[in-house]
This record gives structure tokens, C-alpha cells and sequence, in this order.
């Protein structure tokens, strides 16, 4: 368990952490998610012991390391540009937490080639970085922070320099690893579908704080406020309110429209709005509407709905809201 | 923009006659006046008593001034790159004094400082001479040698910046190993650069040093100085001309030794 208590980081009239207080279940794979400036990437280096916090603890496995070094808090980091050691060979470099702590040459050995086994680097041992791509060297950047057995492992968007392709299976590879190592990860990313795909918790951060901490459901389908709402995943604007795209329903009868709106509470009404384009998305359709108000928005329909309809540019159409994932308690002052 | 044929190659003429005339001519000429009259003429020159204390007195004062400015150096270039504190800019100019004053003064302001009457004249009146002894002519090499190090381990320092010591500290290393294991290995091409710069300016240092020194033959006497008394003091041409391609060969030696050894350090 990682627990951060009141932590505080100002830089100069920048706050980047404005008392933050986090719990990290042991063994969890915890996401740390927010646009740039949010403070998420402070809030890990402070875990780490790469930022000192201004006021505020962290104890990690019930040890308190508020004033503790880096090297002295039993932490494994990954940064976001690998941080590879240039003038050591992959061997080396994995083996680097290994040989400052002394242990005998064969453990090391031993331990560095299991290591870059599971990492997918076995063959590579001899070679320098720069002869490396990105994504095999932020495994080996992977492999050398697991030599040292560490209580954490923290990742500041670790996959962030990577493109699309090596991006998503190197989470997915990374999902796969935590399940077997089982290690207190913690993940910083600005990516909301990197989050869902491979944490079991997310915290979401803005402006240096916590917006809300949940599991990726909870916090898809109950936003605590409209900045989760519109963190995790895309909305439209539906009458003054948030609602996710493929809770919109399309009908073509007005009446029909506020029958079946009736039923829904606290909805925004029936919204008559003029399409202006349909955009199959293989499974989906997206249709792009624009309200009487001139307010545009989108919603996501199945392609057999859109089928019954048969909609066409220019048509008039009858939007609703179905209403499921909309925010909990609904604080205007945080609406976007 | 298109160049004519004929412009491009007077462009060419001009620098390499320019190069030609101002850098080979005088080094040329040297060689070929030292060795006119055969090799044996040139050794006997060079192995002098005079001549042996100062290429002696020369090596030396590379021998302190190098690990000096190392030891110095480095330490400034991580105060200026990592540091965040005021004076800072104020700093960085400082380091960049000897290159802007003139190595006389130099001289002059050691001597009035070090010297018998000077603020720290209360050494030379207890019997320790830095003033026309070897200390003073070891200050004013290192004085005018200091920036060399300093300016070429700043840029690279900037370059690699700190991730890489970073990630070492996550995995178990405290500052002096990182400095170690992973700074210092990641400057020495700087670092070579430097003391390469050092050795040259401290092995052909004139101005400062003669200012400082007693000028003896074969007891403080540099190889520099050498050149100068033989040619201004002794009329002897020759002997000046083989002092100075002496000079001039040990400093090709070191160039070429640093780039082995770190050629052979980066193949490994």
C-alpha cells in the first residue's frame, strides 16, 4: 500500500499538488490520470523521492519515506524517454541496481537473463541502446527497474514516446506482466484509453488535485463531476447537460420522443436537431447533429438503428437522452 | 543560391592560401630549419641540461595543472548546469575571465598578490617562494587554463541532462556512485576535449609565466621561455627552433594519445 497524505508541491505561483491524498491497495495496478499540468506526473516523482513535496508524507508498505532518498524507498521507475544507460551494453544496464547493491556476479547473471527473457530481449544482451527501438528499449528500461525486486513499480508515461502500434501492445504486454508479478504498479498517462485498458483504478487529477479514484466502470458510468465525465471517454452537449454519444437516442416521431423520454429522470428533454452528417465507424454510426440552439453534437447509434432511420443530411430528427452514465452529483461550478 | 565554377574556386584558393600563408608557412618553416642540419644536430639541441630541466619544468606543471582543472572543473560545470541559485550569471562570467584578460596581467596581479609586498606576501617572507618559484608559475597556468574544462563539460552535461542519474538513484545508487557509474562516463568526451585544451595551453603558456618566473636556465626556465632566452637572449636560432618543435611535438603526442585511448575506451 502507497499512501500519500496531504501532499502539497508549489513552483513559484504554479501549484502543481494542492493537497493530495491518495491510497495505493497493494498489488493493484493504479492509473494516474489527467491533462498535462494536472500534476499527476509531481504526484508519482514525489512517490519516487524525485520531487520533494512542500508539505504532506508518503509511506510505501506502512514505512513512512517522506524524507527518505530515492534509492533508499524500494521503488522501481520508468521514464517516459527510458533514461537508458548510453554507454552500458543491455546486460549492464539491467544489471545496474544489481551490482550496486554487490551481489554475487552469478545471481546477477542469473537473475538478468530471466529478466530479459520475460521482457523479450533474450539475444540482446550485448547490446548498446542507441542500437535498440524505443519500444524494446523501454522494456529494457521495464526489466532493469524489476531487477531490484521493488515494493512499487512506477511508470512516468512509459509509453508515451512510443507510436500507435508499439504503444498498445506494450500495455497490453504490460497488463500481462502484472498479473504475473503482481507488483504495486502505478501508471501516470494523459491517454484515458490507455487508463481503461490496463488499470484496475484510476485517479483522476486536475488543476494539482484529485477529481475522483475508482475502478474504470465506476468511474466511466458515475463521474463524480463533469471533468471526469469529459476525461473518460467523449460527450455531447444535450440541452445544457453531459451525455455520452451512444446514449443518445435517435427518433424519427416527435411524439414517440417524449413518450419514451417521460420515463427518464432528470433528462434534458427532447432536443430537435437537423442532421448534418452520418459517419459509419464499422459497428457504429456516428451522427453529427446541430440543435435548434445551434449547438452541435454527436451521438453514436447501432448500424441497425440507423438503418430503421434512414437518415440523410439535412433531415430533422428527435434527440433523447437514455441516460445512463451521467454525473453523480452534478456541481455546476465544475461543468467544462 | 548559385555559385559559379569560377567563384567557387577562388573562394577555395583564398581559404586555403589564407590557411596556407598564416598556419602552415610558420610551422613549416620551423621543422624545416630544425631538422636542415640533420637529427643528431636537433637531439643534441634538445638534451641540453637547460633544455632537459625545461621540458621537465614544462611536464610538470602540465603534471598539477591537469588534475586541477579536472577536479575543478568538473565540479564547477555541475554548479553551473545543475545548480539554481543567485549569482549564477555572475558566476558564469568569472569562469570565463582568462579568457578575456591578457595573460601579462595575469602575471601582474599574482605578483601583486603572491609576491613579497603583496596581500599574501607573508608566505614568500616566511620562505616559501610562489613568486619566481615553480607555485607561482603553477597559479598563473592554472589561472589561464581554467575555463577549458568547465566550457567544454557545460554543454554536455546540458545535453544528457538528468534522467539518466535519476534512474540510477531509483535503483539503489547514492550520489557518488552515480557521479561515477553514470556522469562521469557520459562527459568524458568533454572532459577529453578539455584536458587536451588544458595540456596545449598550459605546455605553451608564455605570457603569465614569464611574468612570474625567476627566467634561470636549467632551474625555472619552461620550454617556452626556453624558445624566448635562447632566441632574444642567446642569439642561438637554432636552438630555438628545436626547443620549439619540441613543444610542438609533445603537444601533437598528447592530442593523438587522447583520441586512442578514448577511441579504444568507446569500442569496448
Amino acid at each position: 500500500m502507497i499512501t500519500v497524505t496531504s501532499a502539497r508541491k508549489d513552483y513559484g505561483s504554479f501549484t502543481a499538488l494542492d493537497d493530495v491524498s491518495l491510497d495505493i491497495p497493494s498489488g493493484s495496478l493504479t492509473a494516474l490520470l489527467g491533462p498535462s499540468g494536472s500534476g499527476k506526473s509531481t504526484l508519482l516523482r514525489a512517490i519516487a523521492g524525485l520531487e520533494e513535496l512542500d508539505s504532506g508524507t508518503v509511506t510505501i508498505e506502512g514505512r513512512d519515506v517522506t524524507d527518505e532518498p530515492p534509492q533508499r524507498r524500494g521503488i522501481g521507475f520508468v521514464f517516459q524517454h527510458y533514461a537508458a544507460f548510453k554507454h552500458m551494453t543491455v546486460r549492464d544496464n539491467v544489471a545496474f541496481g544489481l551490482t550496486i547493491r554487490k551481489r554475487p556476479k552469478a545471481e546477477t547473471a542469473k537473475k538478468v537473463d530471466e529478466l530479459l527473457e520475460i521482457v523479450g530481449l533474450d539475444g540482446f544482451q550485448h547490446r548498446y541502446p542507441a542500437q535498440l527501438s524505443g519500444g524494446q528499449r523501454q522494456r529494457m528500461a521495464l526489466a532493469r527497474a524489476l531487477a531490484v525486486d521493488p515494493q512499487v513499480l512506477l511508470l512516468d508515461e512509459p509509453f508515451g514516446a512510443l507510436d500507435a502500434k508499439v504503444r498498445t501492445d506494450l500495455r497490453q504486454w504490460l497488463r500481462r506482466l502484472h498479473d504475473e508479478v503482481h507488483v504495486t504498479t502505478v501508471l501516470v498517462t494523459h491517454d484515458q484509453e490507455e487508463a481503461l485498458d490496463v488499470a484496475d483504478r484510476i485517479a483522476v487529477l486536475n488543476k494539482g488535485r484529485i477529481e475522483q479514484v475508482g475502478d474504470p466502470v465506476t468511474l466511466y458510468e458515475r463521474p463524480a463531476n463533469d471533468f471526469v465525465m469529459g476525461f473518460l471517454g467523449s460527450v455531447a452537449h444535450l440541452g445544457g447537460q453531459l451525455v455520452r454519444p451512444h446514449d443518445i437516442a435517435l427518433e424519427r416521431d416527435r411524439a414517440t420522443a417524449l413518450v419514451l423520454d417521460a420515463k427518464v429522470p432528470d433528462s434534458p428533454g427532447v432536443i430537435d436537431a437537423v442532421v448534418e452528417r452520418v459517419v459509419p465507424l464499422g459497428f457504429e454510426v456516428r451522427v453529427d447533429l446541430r440543435a435548434d440552439s445551434g449547438e452541435r453534437f454527436a451521438a453514436q447509434i447501432t448500424r441497425r438503428d440507423a438503418a430503421e432511420l434512414q437518415l440523410r443530411a439535412g433531415e430533422t430528427i428527435h434527440a433523447r437522452a437514455v441516460g445512463r452514465s451521467s454525473v453523480v452529483d452534478h456541481d455546476p461550478a465544475l461543468a467544462i | 543560391m548559385r555559385v559559379s565554377r569560377g567563384t567557387r574556386l577562388s573562394l577555395r584558393v583564398v581559404a586555403l592560401g589564407y590557411l596556407f600563408v598564416l598556419l602552415a608557412v610558420p610551422i613549416g618553416v620551423i621543422l624545416w630549419r630544425t631538422f636542415e642540419p640533420g637529427l643528431s644536430e636537433f637531439i643534441a639541441s634538445i638534451s641540453t641540461p637547460a633544455a632537459k630541466s625545461a621540458l621537465n619544468l614544462s611536464l610538470l606543471i602540465v603534471a598539477i595543472t591537469v588534475p586541477v582543472n579536472v577536479v575543478f572543473g568538473v565540479a564547477t560545470a555541475l554548479t553551473l548546469v545543475r545548480g539554481r541559485f543567485r549569482g549564477r550569471g555572475l558566476l558564469q562570467a568569472v569562469v570565463d575571465l582568462p579568457f578575456a584578460v591578457s595573460p601579462i596581467v595575469v602575471g601582474v596581479s599574482l605578483i601583486m598578490l603572491w609576491g613579497a609586498g603583496g596581500w599574501f606576501g607573508a608566505l614568500d617572507r616566511a620562505g616559501f617562494q610562489v613568486i619566481f618559484g615553480i607555485p607561482g608559475m603553477v597559479l598563473a597556468t592554472i589561472f589561464v587554463t581554467l575555463p577549458f574544462v568547465v566550457r567544454e563539460v557545460e554543454p554536455v552535461l546540458h545535453e544528457i541532462g538528468q534522467e539518466q542519474e535519476q534512474a540510477a538513484s531509483t535503483l539503489g545508487a547514492n550520489g557518488w556512485q552515480t557521479f561515477w557509474r553514470i556522469t562521469l562516463p557520459a562527459i568524458r568526451w568533454g572532459l577529453t576535449y578539455g584536458v587536451v585544451l588544458t595540456v596545449a595551453r598550459a605546455l605553451g603558456e608564455f605570457g603569465a609565466v614569464i611574468m612570474v618566473s625567476s627566467g634561470f636556465p636549467g632551474v625555472s626556465q619552461t620550454l617556452t621561455l626556453l624558445v624566448h632566452s635562447r632566441y632574444i637572449d642567446d642569439h642561438n636560432t637554432y636552438g630555438a627552433y628545436a626547443a620549439a618543435t619540441l613543444l610542438m611535438g609533445i603537444a601533437l603526442v598528447v592530442l593523438l594519445l587522447m583520441t586512442l585511448l578514448d577511441r579504444k575506451r568507446s569500442d569496448r
